[in-house]
């Protein structure tokens, strides 16, 4: 029963994982670059949840969607600002750029809001359910994470395969070119992703900040770093993949911290990565080609 | 209807294109031929707006085009059927199919032009839901032309269908491009196989290391002594 209950807890912090994921693969995917500003996404997002909660009062529904709104804008702007003159750049030069713009954010963060951190307001604290007698306790905090998190894999789903939309930011992943011959505008699709992206980090950012309260310029650095790992070890590109790494280093890294030692934890996690790559270099579900979305 | 003035295009410190002029008339086929390397898909590229010109106009119907983006030239009705197909193998043939038609405004008639280009290419019906990735070097070809229909093109620029064709699927290749001019699309034609191309041409240009050479009527140059010696093994 123990392990039961961590292995649910392993599901909560892999959805989390999962969330962020979605956002380096999409952006992956689409623009072929990796973003390593997205976890300071998520910071920036905690801190505007924060504000909204704490200081103006709002809502947790309405906090959620400011959050959401800023770091959407926020994407958008780093990607008009920072990428969209690198596109013909190598990818070495805009990988660069992306690690500035992530000291960029942390030390505006800094300056903005100080290096003491913030204790988030608790949210989401709605009780548990017990199962087996009372012997399996699951709190609502819990089952709402991981029903975020699929509630959000169904819908992104469903828009990459169903929609218009969707079927031109596959075509912008496979053949930029010929996107651009069907009269695809690419740049709007890349803005379109790295909005989706961003969002979706500040819903993180929340979920993160009601499991792990405390509000730092440094809160996205691990977070991401973990949720690059997953991308990358579902298969980066691959939304399916983002999902299943995401969950699987979640519990890998619950079940690791509980049963082996909370030091090695991350040495485990990276382990398993390098373990992953050796067999399957493109990742669990990513595919042979380099085009994914 | 397209006309191409002065044109030059540039890859860095390389002219690729040194300046060319030539003109497609309303409801023509105008072959562009050149051996590798002269500067084909370059020219089409240029007219499609992947490329920026370094000089020189292109208009359409009177209207400077060369400086849009290449999805309002789509819009406008300059589709382009490029070079190695450039299909969207993960997609489906339907979805290639509806990529197409991306551009167009008139979203309800889509689905009945999907019918009308599959009477024209009958196999891709019968594959409709498969990834487009597994179709054969010629369907693929048949469905980047469909794709390219789904625009409603005023003019299709097509680069190379033929490459890398069986001799019997160059002639229905041929024949299908000849059926689209006369339901009144207008054709610019690049083609290494130069004698088919200039078979069903009206007018040609033939293109040498980024410079026209030469210009008449396909049949003036498949008698051309110049051309049979350069392109159509003596
Ligand atoms: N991306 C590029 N960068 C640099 N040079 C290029 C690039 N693409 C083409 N070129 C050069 O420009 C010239 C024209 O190339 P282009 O592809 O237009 O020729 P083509 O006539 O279409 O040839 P083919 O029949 O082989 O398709 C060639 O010398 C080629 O090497
Ligand atoms: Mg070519």
């Amino acid at each position: 029963m123990k392990f039961l209950s961590y292995l649910i807890s392993g599901i909560r912090l892999g959805s989390i994982y999962a969330i962020i994921a979605l956002g380096y693969t999409m952006v992956y995917g689409i623009a072929k670059m990796l973003n390593f500003a997205h976890g300071d996404v998520i910071m920036i997002g905690a801190y505007v949840a924060f504000f909204a909660l704490y200081r103006a009062g709002f809502p947790l529904v309405a906090a959620l969607l400011a959050s959401v709104a800023v770091c959407t804008i926020l994407g958008i702007t780093i990607e008009k600002l920072a990428y969209k003159p690198l596109r013909s750049a190598t990818s070495l030069a805009v990988l660069i750029t992306a690690i500035g713009v992530s000291y960029f954010l942390q030390n505006a963060a800094l300056l903005l809001w100080g290096s003491t951190s913030k204790i988030f307001p608790t949210i989401l604290d709605y009780g548990f359910i017990e199962l087996f007698g009372g012997e399996l306790k699951i709190s609502y905090q819990i089952l709402i994470t991981i029903a975020t998190c699929i509630v959000i894999m169904v819908c992104l789903t469903l828009f990459v395969n169903k929609t218009r939309m969707g079927k031109a930011m596959r075509a912008c992943s496979e053949d930029k070119d010929a996107a651009r011959l069907m009269g695809i505008n690419v740049n709007s699709v890349i803005s379109l992703t790295f909005a989706i992206g961003s969002g979706l980090a500040a819903v993180a950012s929340v979920l993160l900040c009601a499991t792990y309260p405390t509000v730092t310029p440094t809160l996205g650095s691990m977070p991401g770093i973990k949720a690059f790992t997953a991308a990358v070890l579902g298969g980066i590109g691959s939304i399916p993949g983002a999902f299943l790494g995401g969950l699987l280093l979640g519990i890998i890294e619950v079940i690791a911290k509980v049963y082996i030692s909370s030091e090695l934890t991350d040495a485990i996690v990276f382990s398993v990565l390098v373990l992953v790559l050796l067999f399957k270099p493109t990742g669990l579900l990513g595919r042979k080609t380099s085009e994914k979305v | 209807m397209l006309k191409v003035e002065g044109l030059k295009v540039n890859y860095g410190m390389i002219e690729a294109v040194k300046g060319i002029d030539f003109e497609v008339h309303d409801g023509e086929i105008v072959a562009l031929i050149g051996a590798n390397g002269a500067g084909k898909t370059t020219t089409m590229h240029t007219i499609s707006g992947l490329l920026k010109p370094s000089a020189g106009s292109i208009t359409l119907d009177g209207k400077e085009v060369s400086r849009l983006p290449a999805h309002k030239i789509v819009e406008l009705g300059i589709v382009q059927c490029p070079e190695g197909r450039r299909i969207f193998a993960q997609q489906t043939i339907e979805e290639n199919l509806s990529l197409g038609a991306y551009a167009r405004k008139d979203r309800k008639e889509i689905e009945s032009d999907m019918e009308k280009v599959f009477d024209l290419f009958p196999i891709l019906k019968e594959r409709r839901k498969q990834l487009a990735g597994t179709l054969s070097g010629g369907e693929q070809q048949m469905l980047a032309m469909a794709r390219a229909l789904m625009a409603k093109p005023k003019i299709m620029l097509l680069d190379e269908p033929s490459m890398g064709l069986s001799p019997l699927l160059v002639k229905e290749i041929f024949y299908i491009i000849k059926d689209i001019n006369r339901q009144g699309v207008t054709v610019l034609l690049v083609e290494q196989n130069a004698k088919m191309a200039l078979g069903i041409a009206n007018r040609a240009y033939v293109l040498e290391s980024g410079k026209i050479s030469l210009s008449g009527t396909g049949e003036e140059l498949l008698n051309s002594d110049s051309v049979k010696k350069a392109y159509l093994g003596g």
